[in-house]
């Protein structure tokens, strides 16, 4: 490897991974949150078995899993404002990534809970607890447990998703290589390097995951 | 409490009293209108052929079916099953206990934290002073030994003693015990019912829906035959078992090996 592109892979290493760190970060971890909450909304409708609500999670589902994160991603970002809705590049994403993931970690959550022998809802009625009781101390805990691997999994595919996001405008790791590949016209090393940084941060989500099976596990959830 | 000071405590009061209960499901009636009570201090077998609705009968009252029509008399206190409110429900529920015929012991709790739970969330009771309830009641069904074991390491007879001692430690007014022995190993059907037969002699008042004849005839101080969601008979469990009622009767008695008549 010549000594100029070495030079280049240096300079640059820092001008990825800081719009890594403000950019695809941030956004994955935001999006992440916000579609924990969604999908855990979507997913107890649909374990209640709430009227009409039940129907709307469906479509919601339906909708966003049968298409494409990018045509969703246009949508809302080219699209809205001929309704008159302009939104910057950063909360657009937001919208689009925490709506995609929610859909998704919905199915998983609804198949954890389903997972959970419905017995245990009734014992907890029958020693006087309420659902909501129930719910959150005896219910959610194993659904969480039986989640989290897939859970997991969203994030780490949302973290690396989150270079769609460069088509938007959104100054992310991918978007600040493709400027530097403008630049230099050096695309096998740089892209490379792009990819062997998402790939530590895939590494650190994994890891992590390991450490929240553990704390899950020590919590008495494991067995069974 | 002795055998004279149980007969005595259940001098026809009534603790529970269920009316005209009706259930159907998509369609069929499975329950016609059955009234049944039971005493304080009492405790009731209710016997009968699959299908006979005794299962449902016991869920319909603790509100985990809901009834089409019919009353329920608590210690005097009547509710309504068609039409009862949730937080009435679960009134009813802290004043009762249910043990399932699948044992539904809580599966992210030890054995301590699955008989506390009930007193801690819906008691709001002191954790201190619920770990030294759920200890005796462990102490009782024998379990306590283990009380830092999740459910998935125990075998079945083990996770339904718990589940007992988790019934009783809400101090209820009446325990259901729904085919506790039904799932067991037959080698593991004794020591839950040495339990429940221990809960009898300390006076506590039992609806048990059951298959074990000669627990029905040993402990149950009464038999209610149920048959296509009617109470056809019933008597008390000694006259029950010896001089059956009708032929009926006595052809279930022998295919269930309650005699050998």
């Amino acid at each position: 490897m010549s000594e100029r592109v070495l030079g280049i892979l240096a300079d640059s290493f820092t001008k990825i991974l800081i719009p890594g760190l403000t950019a695809t970060i941030p956004l994955a971890v935001i999006s992440f949150v916000l579609a924990l909450i969604i999908a855990t909304a979507v997913a107890l409708v649909q374990y209640v078995r709430v009227p009409v609500l039940t129907q709307l999670a469906r479509f919601y589902v339906w909708i966003v899993r049968g298409t494409p994160l990018l045509v969703q991603l246009y949508v809302v970002f080219y699209g809205l404002p001929d309704f008159g809705i302009v939104l910057d590049p950063f909360p657009s994403a937001i919208i689009v990534f925490s709506l995609n993931t929610g859909a998704y970690a919905a199915e998983t959550i609804r198949g954890a809970l389903e997972g959970v022998p419905a017995g245990q809802l009734e014992a907890g009625y029958c020693v006087g607890m309420s659902f909501l009781q129930v719910m959150r101390r005896i219910v959610m805990p194993q659904a969480l447990r039986t989640a989290f691997p897939a859970l997991s999994n969203e994030l780490i595919s949302l973290v690396k998703d989150t270079s769609l996001a460069a088509n938007i405008t959104v100054l992310e790791m991918l978007m600040a290589t493709q400027q530097i590949v403008s630049r230099t016209y050096e695309a096998l090393p740089l892209y490379l390097e792009v990819g062997v940084i998402y790939l530590l941060f895939s590494t650190v989500l994994t890891w992590l995951q390991g450490v929240g099976e553990r704390w899950l596990a020590a919590r008495g959830m494991e067995r069974g | 409490m002795t055998m004279e000071q149980r007969n005595e405590a259940k001098q026809g009061v009534p603790m529970l009293r269920l009316k005209g209960v009706r259930k159907s499901f998509d369609g069929t009636e499975v329950l016609h209108g059955v009234d049944l009570s039971v005493d304080a201090g009492e405790v009731v077998a209710i016997l009968g052929p699959s299908g006979s609705g005794k299962t449902t009968l016991l869920r319909c009252a603790n509100f985990l079916e809901r009834a089409d029509a019919g009353t329920l008399e608590l210690a005097g206190e009547r509710h309504d099953l068609a039409t009862t409110r949730p937080r009435e429900m679960a009134d009813v529920r802290r004043r009762t206990g249910f043990v399932f015929q699948g044992y539904n012991l809580f599966r992210n709790r030890t054995v301590l934290g699955n008989v506390c739970e009930g007193l801690v969330t819906a008691r709001k009771m002191p954790r201190a002073q619920a770990e030294e309830r759920a200890h005796a009641c462990l102490r009782r069904v024998g379990m306590d030994d283990r009380c830092d074991a999740y459910p998935v390491q125990l075998s079945g007879g083990q996770q339904q003693r718990v589940a007992i001692a988790r019934a009783m430690a809400t101090d209820p007014e009446i325990i259901y015990f729904d085919e506790p022995t039904s799932a067991l190993d037959p080698e593991l059907t004794g020591e839950v019912l040495a339990a429940m037969r221990q809960l009898a002699e300390d006076g506590m008042t039992m609806l048990v829906v059951t298959h074990e004849m000669a627990f029905a005839r040993d402990v149950a101080d009464r038999v209610v035959f149920m048959e296509d969601g009617r109470v056809v008979t019933e008597a008390p469990a000694r006259e029950f078992f010896e001089r059956p009622a009708n032929d009926r009767i006595r052809a279930f008695l022998r295919m269930a090996g309650g005699t050998t008549a």
